[in-house]
C-alpha cells in the first residue's frame, strides 16, 4: 500500500517537474497526465490531493512566476513576456497576473528590479501564493 | 569555531539504489559503508580529500517507527524534503555525461544566469539535485 503511494507520488512529481520545465509550451492536462502514466481525471484528483492545488493552477502560478522574473530582469515588452511564458492571449495573461499578484504586469515591473538570489531559489520560493481556481 | 561541514544527511527510499545512483550515475565516490547490527552507515562524497560526507539515510527502524517512516517516504517521493547543491567545472559537459549514463529525470537543462550555469535533476526517489558551474556568463536573462 505504502509503496503504491510512493510510486504514484514520484510519478506526479515527474509530471509537476515537466510543467516547471515546459511551462512555455502549450501544455494541456492530457499531456501532463501522460507523464505520470495516469488518466486525466485521476491525475487532477491525485495531484490536488498530493500537492494541494490542481495541475492547472500549479502551471498558471509557474507561468506567472516566470513572467514576474522576466518583468524584473529584462526589458521585453509585456506582450512578449506573456507569450514567452506560455500564455497565448494578453487578456488572459493580464487577468491571471492581476488575480494572482494583485497588480498589473506593468505596475509590477515599475515597482520591482532584479533580485539577487539564485534562479533555483527563485523557482522554488517565489511562485506567488495568491490564486484561485 | 566550526571549521567544516563534515556530514549532511538526505533521506532515500533504498540505500543500495541510492548508492548506485550517486556513485555510478552522478559520479560521487563511496565514503563509509559500515554495518552496525542491522544498521548500515552509508555515505557518498565528492571525490577528493576533505569533501563533506553525504549520509544516505533510509526511513525505518531503528530510527523511526513504522508510521513515521511511512510519512517520510511519502514526503521524499513527492519531492518535499531537502536536496543537494553541487559545484561542477563544466555543467554542459556533465549534462551530456549524465544523459549517456541513463539519467532522464532532469528538472532543468543547463541554463545561464548572472552567477553561472546551473542545471537540475532528481535522484530516483524525488530528492532535488542542483549542479552549478560558477562564473559570470554574458547572456541575457531567459525564463
Amino acid at each position: 500500500m505504502s509503496q503504491d503511494v510512493e510510486d504514484l507520488n514520484r510519478r506526479l512529481l515527474r509530471a509537476r517537474d515537466a510543467m516547471d520545465r515546459s511551462y512555455a509550451e502549450p501544455l494541456d492536462v492530457r499531456t501532463v497526465a501522460a507523464v505520470a502514466h495516469v488518466s486525466e481525471a485521476h491525475f487532477i484528483r491525485s495531484f490536488r490531493s498530493v500537492f494541494g492545488e490542481t495541475p492547472n493552477r500549479y502551471l498558471q502560478r509557474r507561468r506567472v512566476e516566470r513572467s514576474m522574473f522576466l518583468l524584473r530582469e529584462t526589458d521585453r515588452s509585456v506582450t512578449d513576456v506573456c507569450l514567452d511564458v506560455g500564455f497565448t492571449s494578453l487578456g488572459t495573461f493580464s487577468r491571471m497576473f492581476r488575480q494572482i499578484v494583485g497588480e498589473t504586469p506593468s505596475a509590477y515591473r515599475l515597482g520591482h528590479g532584479p533580485i539577487v538570489a539564485p534562479n533555483c531559489v527563485q523557482l522554488a520560493a517565489m511562485r506567488p501564493l495568491r490564486a484561485t481556481d | 569555531m566550526i571549521t567544516r561541514l563534515n556530514v549532511a544527511s538526505i533521506y532515500v527510499l533504498d540505500k543500495d539504489e541510492a548508492l548506485d545512483f550517486y556513485v555510478n550515475k552522478l559520479g560521487l565516490e563511496k565514503g563509509n559503508d559500515v554495518r552496525q547490527g542491522d544498521y548500515r552507515w552509508l555515505t557518498v562524497r565528492v571525490p577528493g580529500e576533505g569533501a563533506t560526507e553525504v549520509n544516505l539515510e533510509q526511513p525505518g527502524p531503528p530510527l523511526h517507527d513504522d508510521a513515521t517512516a511511512a510519512q517520510l517516504r511519502e514526503l521524499i517521493s513527492k519531492g518535499a524534503l531537502g536536496g543537494l547543491v553541487f559545484i561542477t567545472d563544466d555543467a554542459r559537459g556533465l549534462f551530456e555525461t549524465l544523459k549517456e549514463r541513463g539519467v532522464t529525470d532532469f528538472t532543468q537543462e543547463p541554463t545561464d544566469h548572472f552567477y553561472g550555469t546551473d542545471m537540475g535533476l532528481r535522484d530516483p526517489f524525488g530528492n532535488h539535485i542542483r549542479i552549478l558551474q560558477q562564473g559570470k556568463v554574458a547572456q541575457p536573462a531567459t525564463a
